[in-house]
């Protein structure tokens, strides 16, 4: 009984060490769990990016898969990130979004003029309200859509290859959605990366 | 010569410093209906942790969307009446449990909050048992004592 009682010390030592490995290589700090996942999409009100004039609300989103990305020129990681929309954009047939945050409307349209319009849509929200209702804390974050509206999954930082093949591409699959335009694959993939 | 360098290291160290404070005391701005409302608003933003800087309430933190919350919540006690807790459930709705420093018990949590109460059970059935195996080693059955007084005995003779 006395000689087993000499190994309490080493277990304590070894459930310190799990608890630190579990705790150091679970946290995801940067990473919040979304508020939103599992629930519909806020609705919104917000005009669009080449037309101030125009109102897009939720209605013109939903209805089918959707991702919603949020970005700003002043986002170094948005930069990064725009190649693999760019790519997204033209072997998938997912409705992209994107929510211009916090930015300015002229340095946005040069941004797109510059490097290409993945989007089909731009909505514009410059003072950050629309971010807090989707509680938003930063950019690039991307939302998917379900086609009844249900935040399914979130991203927060950069959209890349893996996010897709991992994350984003096996749902959109999932919805019935195609993924991989078979005609096109091979040029399109070939400068990517 | 030495002391107009140290002349200019003074002054760039005072305009350094200067350049310091304005960016610190760059504060909002807003109107508030009665002194009530501002406190509640000075109490409220104290209350949320900043999403973006980890131990940082809102009130203390530079963070751009600390600045939002802010005015998220200024709008909402002083536009929109809110009570506190209204205010509460509306933030936790849009960035979930972590905005709270007072984390409410639920699925999530439930881990959290109870840990420290089996730590002190598992704490409190390890001292129990080295007190019981200290005080059984101490006496000795009636077999064992006879067993003892006998070697004594037979050394002493």
């Amino acid at each position: 009984m006395s000689r087993l009682s000499l190994f309490i010390p080493l277990g304590v030592f070894l459930l310190i060490l799990l608890v630190g490995y579990l705790g150091f290589s679970l946290d995801k700090r940067n990473e919040l769990p979304s508020a939103l996942l599992g629930n519909s999409f806020p609705t919104f009100d917000a005009a669009d990016l080449f037309a101030p004039q125009t109102r897009v609300t939720r209605e013109d989103i939903v209805g089918r898969p959707a991702l919603v990305n949020v970005w700003a020129t002043w986002c170094p990681t948005c930069k990064a990130e725009h190649e693999e929309l760019m790519r997204i954009a033209s072997i998938s047939d997912v409705y992209l979004v994107g929510l211009n945050y916090k930015d300015d409307r002229h340095l946005a349209l040069q941004w797109l003029a510059d490097y290409g319009n993945p989007y089909d849509r731009v909505i514009v929200d410059p003072d950050g309200s629309l971010g807090v209702e989707l509680g938003v804390y930063g950019a690039p974050e991307t939302f998917l859509l379900n086609g009844a509206g249900e935040v399914v999954y979130k991203r927060v930082g950069d959209v890349n290859r893996r996010i897709w093949d991992d994350e984003i591409a096996p749902r959109l699959a999932h919805m019935g959605m195609t993924v991989a335009h078979q005609a096109s694959g091979g040029e399109v993939l070939g400068h990517a990366d | 010569m030495l002391i107009r360098t140290l002349l200019l290291i003074v002054v760039a160290l005072c305009s350094g410093l200067s350049a310091t404070a304005r960016a610190v005391s760059q504060v909002d701005i807003y109107h508030f209906d009665s002194t009530e409302q501002r406190e509640r608003y000075n109490s409220l933003i104290e209350e949320f942790r900043c999403p973006k800087c980890l131990n940082i309430n809102i009130a203390g933190s530079d963070a751009p969307i600390a600045r939002d919350l802010r005015r998220t919540v200024h709008k909402l006690v002083v536009v929109d009446g809110m009570t506190d807790q209204q205010v509460r459930d509306f933030l936790q709705a849009r960035y979930g449990d972590f905005v709270l420093y007072d984390p409410p018990f639920n699925a999530r949590t439930w881990l959290v909050w109870v840990m420290p109460f089996v730590l002190a059970v598992v704490a409190l059935g390890v001292l129990f048992f080295f007190a019981r195996n200290k005080r059984g080693g101490k006496t000795l059955d009636a077999a064992s004592q006879d067993r003892l007084r006998a070697l004594l005995n037979r050394q002493q003779s």
